[in-house]
């Protein structure tokens, strides 16, 4: 099968890498373009941990093929730290024990990034139903809604 | 380039083409990505009618403040689809033409009479949305046809429509019984429009005629809604499996609807002013 060539800015930087048209973004992102973060759970778009930002919607990667990643602007994990400092969500999942395996923790984030984009003071429940695309089989999502809360009350500060 | 294949298929978000690839129906040699089309991804509105993209992600109609106003029940539907991550690509386009019984945006459709501008190599045609879906997973469309858009009248005053569903967990599952509901209301209150229509008790979206015979000239009394509620556990013809039984179907889709009406008729007595 012939191989596109892709054009796209992820995590702020221009990106061209080559896929087959039949690939997933999810698995462009990480074997072409080497960005392991954003992980494969289920691969039918219920588990969430393949989340990325493209063109600022909450997105999963393993639903989009390649090709139509062709001029977008993506957001993966690794984008989110700003010159090797923590974005608030990730040091707020650290402090909070958010996180157990980890397989979950960069959707998560992502997810917790465009929620609080969105609605920058959300509720408990709506905390729980923004975040309701990302599974976590250890956590018991307790400690990942009050990690969220805590970052929320970080950046209004911001 | 849909004649080209006899496997050649359209897209939209693919949140139903790639978990159909993944779990084992064949690959088409052909896919076509809708979205690149600037007409199926529009959302736009004039004096007479709103025309949503089949292809517009949606996202866009629950964040459109305008159209979840004058469509609340439309707009709900359309934010049960999945989580915010399905809802960013999902379209009204291809939760129609999956063909799923249970799809939640469809009854909430259908009560709105909303209508399917179909594009092919023999030109292009308009048909009711109620007319599309023939059977599970099937559908009254060529394989060379796809929805372009669709054209929704806008909403008279004292009218409104509602969307409830069933399911056995609070979010990211498929609807076990869905219920559409649109109530008109006449200068004295009484019910002059009333439309019901439910989703995944049955092979296709079903209109349930018995409930909206009852509630024209009514004003919705408990004696009415009983009837609404006996009609619409009559209308079913369900599937029996996990997420539910015959009979509990049977019987939530005679509460929904009850509720559903409800709401819309309150939602109508609402809508007093300019839409």
């Amino acid at each position: 099968m012939t191989r596109t060539h892709i054009t796209t800015v992820i995590n702020g930087d221009e990106v061209d890498f080559l896929a087959e048209d039949s690939t997933s973004l999810l698995d462009a992102l990480r074997d072409e373009v080497g960005l392991t973060g954003a992980k494969e759970g289920c691969g039918t778009g219920d588990c969430g941990a393949c989340s990325v930002l493209m063109d600022d919607r909450v997105t999963c990667s393993c639903l989009v093929f390649a090709p139509e990643a062709d001029g977008a602007t993506i957001l993966t994990v690794e984008g989110l730290a700003d010159s090797g400092e923590l974005h608030p969500l990730q040091q707020c999942f650290l402090e909070g024990a958010a996180l157990q395996c980890g397989i979950c923790t960069p959707g998560f984030l992502i997810a917790a990034k465009a929620l609080l984009e969105k609605n920058p003071d959300p509720t408990e429940t709506e905390i729980r139903y923004g975040l309701a695309g990302n599974l976590c089989r250890c956590t018991g999502y307790d400690k990942i809604v009050r990690a969220v809360q805590e970052a929320a009350i970080q950046m209004r500060e911001q | 380039m849909l004649s080209s294949s006899p496997s050649a298929q359209v897209f939209a978000g693919a949140t139903d083409l790639v978990p159909q690839i993944r779990g084992g129906y064949p690959t088409p040699d052909v896919l076509v990505d809708l979205k690149k089309i600037d007409q199926l991804v529009s959302l736009a509105n004039d004096a007479d009618k709103w025309t949503v993209g089949a292809a517009t992600p949606t996202v866009r109609l629950t964040e459109d403040q305008a159209f979840s106003q004058e469509f609340p029940g439309l707009s709900e539907a359309a934010g049960l689809i999945g989580s915010d991550q399905i809802q960013s690509r999902s379209s009204l386009g291809g939760n129609l033409c999956n063909g799923s019984p249970a799809a939640d945006s469809v009854p909430a459709m259908v009560v709105n009479g909303v209508r399917a501008l179909v594009a092919g190599p023999k030109g292009s045609r308009v048909i009711d949305v109620a007319d599309v879906v023939t059977g599970p997973g099937e559908i009254s469309l060529a394989s060379d046809e796809f929805i372009v858009e669709f054209e929704i009248d806008r909403m008279p005053t004292r009218t409104a429509d509602a969307y409830l569903r069933m399911i056995p967990r609070t979010e990211m599952d498929i609807a076990v019984v869905g219920v559409g509901a649109r109530i008109g209301l006449s200068d004295d209150g009484t019910i002059a429009e009333a439309l019901v229509v439910l989703g995944a008790v049955a092979p296709t979206a079903v209109r349930v005629n018995g409930a909206e015979d009852a509630l024209i000239g009514s004003t919705a009394d408990d004696d009415t809604l009983a009837v609404v509620a006996a009609a619409a556990s009559e209308a079913c013809n369900p599937i029996d499996d996990k997420r539910g039984t015959i009979a509990y179907r049977e019987q939530v889709a005679g509460v929904l609807a009850k509720r559903a009406v409800r709401i819309a008729m309150e939602r109508a007595e609402q809508r007093n002013g300019d839409v």
